[in-house]
């Protein structure tokens, strides 16, 4: 009985991902962050000129993006995306 | 590897699709059309036909304002007009891509006899219906998509009329592709957005988005995460379902939404009639082969 | 008539609304859509035989709120286009009407008038839609309209009616009248080379190059046009904008464009405006009359003269803008005591004039079904 894997198992490399974050756009939805699959993202503390928390890095997950993107398709303020770290 | 927290940037990657210095736009937080816009801009994008070829049009409403955001050629035109306007372009210049973008009350409402009439004469088009349930430019009014005993601000005892099922309406009347999504689904629907761009004919896709400030207040959803939240609780995936048992509720637990690319077929797209005689090429028209409708404006008189 | 040619050079008998679809083609018309609806139904049945023998683009739309959109869109994607309807799709129209003068696409619209308000008498004569034309849809916006008194004109002025829509950038309608669509005459039809063509202002530099402002206007208040597929990526709304082109909802923003848009007729108008005069320089009374009545008129200013009695005719083929400064010329030289509005509904053109001369005018006046007669005409013109 052999257990089934993938057959790129070995040579898939999960990505890395950079968020990249415009806080002026932002206005708190917080689509990005509840929807992002590795909860990488948190509120800011702080707030941009309109008032609302945009999206940053939470602490301790600055690794674990894996560029998938959705974030960035998801916001509707083209006010956050990422970028796979070569 | 030194590893950072987020990076902040002046400009986004897809800053060059849309007119960036008209951002941010005037939908409220927790909107559902920012990230069907999105799909559409990443589409537009991904469907690898040039920028300079797409047309947007829109009609009236929070939906409408999209055509003023996409930096395409974009017209936002009259309320429930922009299908007939875009027509008009689909078939003078067959060589581009005319989305029309707009949302549920201006195009099945007050625009509902010109979709039944472009999907029955399959107008080369893609048509792109953010559906948010009810009104939201004018605060929150009841309309055709309003879901029956939902509150809004003409129907504060409950809506009393059914709503349409748009997926079940464009089949019935002839839409060639007919698609379900919503604004979380967003990989699946820019995916089928891509698919619409390169079929011809009449395509169509529904986008169910929270509306928190005009839906959601009255009916108790709270804000645009809330709605967003029940779509990922909610929603199922099913390509093959019975188009009659599309019908949607939100405030029902027990029914789930249904979502999916239901139909997916060919048949011949409108081109206006051309018999072969006379001097056309006197007008420059005989080009007109490479699609086979309308005229192309090269060496018009 | 079936020539298979765009120009059906040529001497022909042919009836109003054929006559005025033959002009459409010969202007270079690529694009139409309508709904039929009596009396200009010919015109459409006339272009669905044609425009296909040509390579132009013939749909039959549901309605006429469609129509119009749709000649709008075809108009924005550079192809000259038109719509044919009559008062009750008149009616549905004049949302697009201000649409189009907003976003300041050309296009013409052929209003074949019959007996009015509501559906009133779908096969009769009637000429109840000239305010209409110049005020119906909400708001300041300028027009132009023509109006033929016959099947001769109504070819002729079709292409001036492209023309201006093209030189301005504006909605320009055709008043027809069910006589003048229905009547049968001789129309004279020129070679293609002899038929006059003046298209759009377009942009002078390519796409690629430096921003390009959408509704700058330059000179005479009209901005280039450009179309769609063309690289210009230009937005086009019917909210008040900026020369980008970009919603501007203040109300110095409004005051600018609401301006330009009125001043693109009001400072052209000596360029525009065409009457036609038939013994005016010494009439003491004059008459004014357009359309089929204009006919009846003419007969009954020959039956005053025959009775040496100095009466003349004032026909104005734009009715709008109206021939205001000739009428005020035949005032200034004060012999003229009278005037006589001749007019197939209740008094409208009667009101305009009475507005610009400030002296008595006579209403000869019926709300349609049948011309008005000479007789009528030439017993206000002597009484």
């Amino acid at each position: 009985m052999t257990t089934r894997r993938p057959v790129n198992w070995t040579s898939a490399k999960i990505p890395q991902g950079q968020v990249y974050v415009l806080p002026e756009r932002c206005k708190g939805c917080r689509f990005c962050i509840e929807f992002c699959p590795k909860k990488v993202l948190a509120e800011s503390g702080s707030i941009n000129a309109k008032g609302y928390h945009y999206p940053v890095v939470a602490p301790g997950k600055e690794a674990d993006c894996v560029h998938c993107r959705f974030c960035d398709l998801v916001c509707p303020e083209f006010a956050i995306f990422t970028e796979e770290r070569k | 590897m030194s590893v950072e927290g987020a990076k902040i940037v002046p400009s986004h990657h897809l800053d060059s699709l849309f007119r960036a210095d008209r951002l941010p736009h005037i939908l409220c937080p927790g909107c559902g059309i920012g990230p069907a816009m999105h799909c559409f801009a990443q589409a537009m994008l991904d469907s690898g036909i040039p920028l300079e070829r797409h047309v947007c049009v829109s009609g009236i409403g929070c939906t409408g304002r999209v055509a003023g955001y996409v930096n395409v050629d974009s017209y936002h035109t009259t309320h429930g007009r922009a299908i007939p306007f875009a027509l008009g372009i689909s078939v003078v210049r067959p060589d581009l891509k005319v989305t029309v973008f707009s949302g549920d009350g201006d195009l099945i409402s007050i625009g509902g006899n010109h979709f039944i009439h472009a999907a029955r004469r399959n107008i080369n088009l893609n048509v792109i219906c953010v559906n948010n349930f009810n009104y939201g430019m004018t605060g929150g009014q009841a309309g055709p998509t309003t879901p029956l005993g939902a509150k809004a601000a003409t129907a504060p005892y409950g809506n009393a009329e059914r709503p349409f099922s748009l997926p079940y309406l464009a089949a019935a009347v002839g839409a060639t592709f007919v698609a379900r999504w919503t604004a979380l689904h967003v990989r699946q629907l820019k995916e089928a957005m891509v698919r619409a761009m390169k079929k011809k004919g009449f395509t169509f896709i529904e986008v169910l988005a929270p509306c928190p400030t005009g839906f959601g207040r009255p009916n108790n959803i709270g804000d645009g995460l809330e709605e967003m939240e029940r779509y990922r609780s909610r929603c199922v995936v099913n390509h093959r379902a019975a188009l009659h048992e599309l019908d949607l509720d939100l405030r029902r637990i027990d029914q789930p939404f249904i979502l999916g690319n239901f139909v997916d077929i060919d048949r011949p797209h409108f081109r206006p009639p051309v018999i072969e005689q006379g001097p056309a090429a006197e007008f420059g028209r005989d080009d007109r082969s490479a699609d086979g409708g309308g005229a192309a404006m090269e060496g018009a008189p | 008539m079936s020539s298979g040619k765009r120009v059906s050079g040529g001497e022909h008998f042919m009836v109003g609304d054929h006559a005025c679809a033959e002009g459409a083609l010969a202007a270079g018309l690529e694009f139409f859509a309508g709904y039929p609806i009596t009396p200009s139904t010919e015109i459409t049945e006339h272009l669905s035989r044609r425009m296909p023998e040509l390579g132009a683009s013939f749909v039959q739309m549901e309605d006429e709120l469609g129509s119009l959109a749709a000649v709008l869109g075809a108009s924005a994607a550079g192809a000259r286009s038109m719509t044919a309807t009559s008062g009750p799709g008149f009616s549905l129209m004049m949302e697009n009407i201000g649409l189009a003068a907003m976003m300041e696409i050309p296009c013409v619209i052929v209003d074949v008038m019959r007996g009015s308000p509501s559906t009133g008498l779908p096969t009769a004569v009637g000429q109840g839609d000239v305010m209409q034309a110049r005020w119906g849809s909400h708001g300041d916006y300028s027009i132009v309209a023509y109006c033929p008194n016959s099947a001769q004109e109504c070819f002729d002025l079709m292409i001036k009616a492209f023309n201006t829509a093209d030189q301005y950038r504006i909605p320009t309608l055709v008043l027809m009248d069910e006589i003048i669509g229905h009547m049968t005459e001789r129309v004279v039809i020129p070679e293609a080379v002899k038929i006059a063509f003046s298209g759009r202002k377009r942009p002078v530099r390519p796409a690629s190059e430096a921003a390009f402002l959408p509704f700058k206007a330059d000179g005479n208040g009209v901005p280039p046009m450009a179309h769609a597929g063309e690289g210009y990526k230009v937005h086009f709304t019917g909210l008040t904008h900026d020369e980008k082109g970009y919603p501007a909802l203040n109300a110095e923003a409004h005051r600018i464009l609401v301006t330009r848009l009125i001043d693109k007729v009001r400072l052209n108008a000596a360029a525009i405006v065409e009457y036609e005069g038939l013994h005016l320089d010494d009439a003491e009374v004059v008459v004014v009359a357009y359309g089929c009545t204009s006919r009846s008129a003419r007969q009954a200013v020959f039956t005053a003269r025959e009775k040496g009695v100095r009466v003349g005719l004032l026909r104005p083929i734009t009715l709008w803008p109206f021939p205001e400064d000739k009428l005020r010329r035949l005032l200034r030289k004060g012999e003229v005591k009278r005037f006589v509005v001749a007019e197939i509904n209740m008094g409208q053109i009667s009101r305009e004039v009475e507005r610009l001369t400030q002296i008595p005018v006579a209403r000869v006046n019926h709300p349609g079904g049948a011309m008005i007669l000479p007789e009528d005409i030439l017993e206000a013109a002597l009484s």
